[in-house]
């Protein structure tokens, strides 16, 4: 592989994929507590079209999607998404939506005492929330959610075929300019499996943090 | 907003030939990561190590890297090994490789969900190694994991528009192929996108009325 390839096309792939990664992990994660709390809501308008949300877009595949952001989308609106644009949302959008499921879980597990204990003090439902649910509910999402980063990783993959130049995208060029094609995917799949190891590994301590705090000891 | 219903009328013929091309993917895919996880999940279990750890890094490694790249990394590779696959036959290959790596934990778990007494109770009838597997394990595991493999296979349902980047001629390719010849990408996108849910969402409903019945 020559160097030039390596400097211009994979490094800067390794940061645009982070940077995708970063930035659709955050959407997915605003979207799935915003979605994941509405499907706990006490309106029955509110909690379906939470319902509705996680369906549709759990439903679909996240390359269709992303390609109906970056093709349909235009003529619809009338404006154009950057690749950029258009992945992170596509993505932050589906993988959010599994991230709902996650929530309303881990929500629902709460035991109903804590609820109601927070009624009996007349919180007020966000604060019952932030104050009472969701510092118990969060350390039981962890695990779950470091699964799905991990899928989240894997899905930024998808963006090469939309010419977004991550990591993906650079393996495919260096694989035309060298005609190679064993050596630059092998070195992808490891730089992709080495994000995962360094995911899973943090969100194993950052459990271990959470619930320490709670004063429960992590499995 | 300008919705053309003659296009989706023009766009159903390809419709019709990526929706088999797709379901071709789902079914041959499944079977090879319901018999390959299987595979996997006996070698978590084997005796020696030495069979134990390489088929723990070897499934760790295919599940946490992308489905996409193992898809152009096989459809390029194996060619310079001297082995040429149709781009349809690759697709499948590669997602029956790697949906095998969460059937795998499927199985794992099932297999490990079924009773010490069911075991002691094969040694105990002195039944050999694969009647004991044959005969007494599988069948209560099976029974389990039904739904969870349900699941993958919705998952793997929607990962087989990826297949499109090898140009296999599925439901995404089809409707590219079709907004590259009439410049129209609404509504063969759209229908797509639709298609998906309409199939995905009772196939959910499906995976979940399973999993109470089967839950006693």
């Amino acid at each position: 592989m020559t160097a030039g390839l390596w400097q211009n096309w994979v490094l800067p792939g390794i940061w645009i994929t982070l940077q995708l990664l970063i930035a659709s992990a955050a959407l997915a994660a605003l979207v799935a507590f915003t979605v994941g709390a509405a499907r706990t809501h006490r309106s029955r308008t509110v909690r379906f079209l939470a319902g509705l949300y996680t369906e549709v877009f759990r439903g679909t595949s996240a390359l269709i999607l992303m390609f109906w952001l970056f093709f349909v989308l235009p003529p619809l609106a009338g404006w154009q998404l950057v690749p950029m644009w258009a992945a992170i949302l596509a993505l932050g959008l589906s993988y959010g939506a599994y991230g709902a499921e996650i929530v309303r879980g881990a929500l629902n597990a709460v035991p109903k005492a804590q609820r109601e204990a927070g009624v009996a003090l007349s919180f007020t439902p966000w604060q019952r929330l932030r104050l009472v649910l969701l510092p118990q509910a969060v350390p039981e999402m962890i695990p779950s959610f470091c699964n799905l980063l991990v899928e989240l990783l894997k899905g930024t993959a998808l963006v090469s075929l939309l010419g977004v130049g991550d990591v993906s995208f650079a393996a495919y060029l260096v694989r035309l300019a060298t005609q190679e094609s064993g050596g630059i995917y092998t070195v992808t799949l490891l730089v992709y499996f080495v994000i995962a190891l360094v995911i899973t590994r943090s969100m194993k301590a950052l459990e271990r943090r959470t619930k320490a705090n709670l004063g429960v000891v992590a499995k | 907003m300008n919705w053309d219903w003659s296009a989706v009328a023009d766009f159903l013929p390809r419709f019709w030939d990526g929706l088999l091309v797709t379901l071709q993917v789902l079914v041959l895919g499944s079977l090879i990561s319901f018999t390959l996880g299987l595979v996997w999940a006996l070698g978590f279990r084997a005796r020696s190590r030495f069979v134990r750890w390489p088929v723990n890094a070897v499934t760790e490694f295919v599940r946490t890297t992308p489905l996409l790249v193992q898809l152009f990394f096989l459809f390029f590779v194996l060619p310079e090994w001297g082995v040429q696959f149709s781009a349809l036959t690759t697709g499948t290959l590669a997602i029956g490789l790697h949906y095998s790596t969460y059937t795998a934990q499927v199985y794992r778990a099932g297999i490990d969900a079924v009773p010490a007494g069911q075991w002691e109770a094969a040694t105990a009838l002195s039944l050999p190694r694969h009647r004991t597997w044959l005969a007494v394990i599988l069948p209560q595991a099976l029974r389990r994991i039904a739904p969870a493999l349900g699941n993958y296979v919705i998952a793997m349902l929607k990962d087989t528009p990826l297949l499109a980047g090898i140009s296999v001629l599925e439901l995404l390719q089809q409707s590219r192929l079709e907004s590259a010849a009439t410049f129209q990408y609404t509504e063969p996108l759209t229908v797509v996108g639709v298609a998906f849910v309409l199939i995905a969402y009772p196939a959910s409903l499906l995976v979940r009325t399973l999993e109470r019945r089967l839950a006693h």
